[in-house]
């Protein structure tokens, strides 16, 4: 058993980012590559530091989090109902399926022109840019979900003197909980990249908006700044979920 | 209660490629009996039970309850499943109650009723634990608690016990057959097992397969405790043996 703290979930995890960001700084302090171009790790804490202090990190950060959790936050309310009732509903399944397989296809920053030209440059168009294209992948989610909760366990219901809005609440509902949270975990990835191309396209702040200010400025540190407090932040929403479907659906563990 | 199919037959798909799976099918049940249907695969023995759970419905012919058309399915007739039906997010308790909550009885009703039928099921230390956490035969046991509970005035079994292991098969037969006697309840049992039948019902309708339809009906009125001793009593074996050799020419008249 000398080996047990192995197999513990987070030491193997870290050791590969360790060895990342090792190798970086061996790259940097060797000097081999010009440092326009690969910044140390001590100057991208450095850039880290001044934005904190300036103030601009956390102005950022409220920006970026705060437009993908209203746009995300409106996608998972409208398709929770609406998966629900095509997987529920053959009509309406029928009518909405290839209305939304022809419309997920139409990849969502298409559509930031229009969205700018209908709403202008505030914060309405990058929300809406978020729920358009995370709606329809987090409706269909829930739809399948629904459409693979086992017969008997609806039909129990039934013959129990349960009826349809019954069934829905109180069999349908709990049953796919673990997968609809599972569905918004994964499609919470694409909300994070969709908030990213919006600002890098106009925003006044924002995570992407400092990358492409950045960019400007050839300053790398900053870019590189912005990448992995990118990258941190969806971890951190990603085991978030995780926790929320663990704590909530123990069950299905 | 008083259930009464008559002249039911079934077609699944229409036209050409229409198949018909239940052919006139004549038989009541009344009030305390218990009522057994006995049919290998093919034979549609578990589309009647969903014609009678109002779970599907026949393509010709009726079904009454009490003298009343069924077009849906009710909380009068309480249907227990093959496979385990247990709502996973649900203790056991909760299971039973489940039924009870959709009725929209009282808390303390449901609290009351739920000790009660996890009792009557020999469950009364186990509410608190999940599905998963039970074995195969508990958690039938706890679903025909649930089932129970909604108070039906009938229980239909559709092979309650098939997926279960011959042991625990057979305590669930003597658990089922000592709770019809306790509680007088009414039951329609569809099984695919002859001797299952004959031990737990009165009444054992013998089904041939395609098109499904009752070859021949059997009172039985075999008593003996217990169940052991029957199961291995002379009249009993030579019932059986002789049914077994009707049901299987009609697999062999199949075959040929």
């Amino acid at each position: 058993m000398g080996r047990s703290w192995l197999r513990h979930p987070w030491v193997l995890g870290s050791t590969s980012v360790a060895f990342v960001v090792f190798l970086w700084w061996a790259i940097t302090a060797s000097g081999a590559v010009n440092s326009l171009f690969l910044p140390s790790p001590a100057a991208v804490w450095a850039a880290g530091q001044q934005q904190v202090q300036t103030g601009l990190l956390w102005k950022d950060l409220t920006a970026s989090v705060g437009r993908v959790f209203g746009g995300f936050a409106l996608s998972a309310i409208v398709a929770l109902p609406l998966g629900m009732a095509m997987g529920s509903s053959r009509v309406i399944c029928r009518l909405l399926e290839p209305l939304i397989g022809l419309l997920r296809y139409m990849p969502a920053p298409a559509f930031i022109p229009l969205l700018i030209i209908y709403f202008g440059l505030g914060e309405l168009p990058k929300v809406l840019l978020i729920f358009i294209g995370t709606l329809f992948f987090n409706t269909l989610m829930i739809m399948d979900a629904v459409k693979f909760v086992p017969n008997e366990l609806i039909e129990t219901a039934l013959t129990l003197g349960g009826r349809q809005p019954q069934v829905l609440i109180r069999v349908i509902a709990p049953y796919i909980a673990p997968q609809v949270i599972d569905a918004y975990r994964i499609n919470m990835a694409s909300a994070w990249n969709l908030v990213i191309v919006a600002e890098l396209v106009a925003a006044t702040e924002g995570l992407g908006k400092r990358i492409s200010l950045a960019q400007r400025f050839l300053r790398t540190d900053e870019i590189f700044l912005g990448l992995i407090l990118i990258g941190l932040i969806g971890l951190i929403i990603d085991l978030g979920f995780r926790l929320l479907l663990r704590r909530s659906c123990s069950w299905a563990n | 209660m008083h259930l009464q199919v008559e002249n039911v037959s079934k077609k699944f798909g229409a036209g050409r490629s229409s198949k018909l799976v239940l052919d006139g099918i004549n038989f009541t049940v009344k009030a305390g009996e218990f009522v057994a249907l006995v049919g290998s695969s093919g034979s549609g023995k578990s589309t009647i039970m969903r014609l009678v759970a109002g779970l599907d419905r026949p393509t010709a012919g009726e079904i009454l309850v009490n003298g009343v058309p069924v077009r849906a399915p009710g909380s009068d007739r309480g249907m227990v499943f093959q496979k385990y039906s247990l709502y996973p997010w649900l203790s056991a308790a909760n299971n039973v109650a489940f039924g009870m909550k959709l009725q929209g009885r009282s808390e303390r009703d449901v609290r009351e009723r739920t000790a009660y039928f996890l009792e009557v099921v020999g469950l009364a230390d186990a509410g608190r634990r999940m599905p998963r956490e039970l074995s195969g035969g508990m958690q039938q046991r706890v679903a025909i608690a649930r089932a129970l509970a909604a108070e039906p005035q009938m229980l239909l079994l559709d092979e309650p016990f098939g997926a279960l292991d011959i042991q625990i098969r057979e305590s669930m037969q003597e658990f089922l057959h000592q709770l019809w006697k306790r509680t007088g309840l009414t039951a329609l049992l569809i099984t695919h097992d002859l001797e299952e039948a004959l031990l737990l019902a009165n009444q054992v309708h013998i089904l041939a397969p395609r098109p499904g339809r009752i070859v021949r009906s059997v009172t039985v009125d075999l008593e003996q405790s217990p169940m052991a001793h029957l199961r291995v009593s002379r009249p009993f074996l030579e019932l059986r043996e002789e049914l077994a050799q009707y049901l299987r020419s009609f697999d062999s008249a199949m075959v040929t």
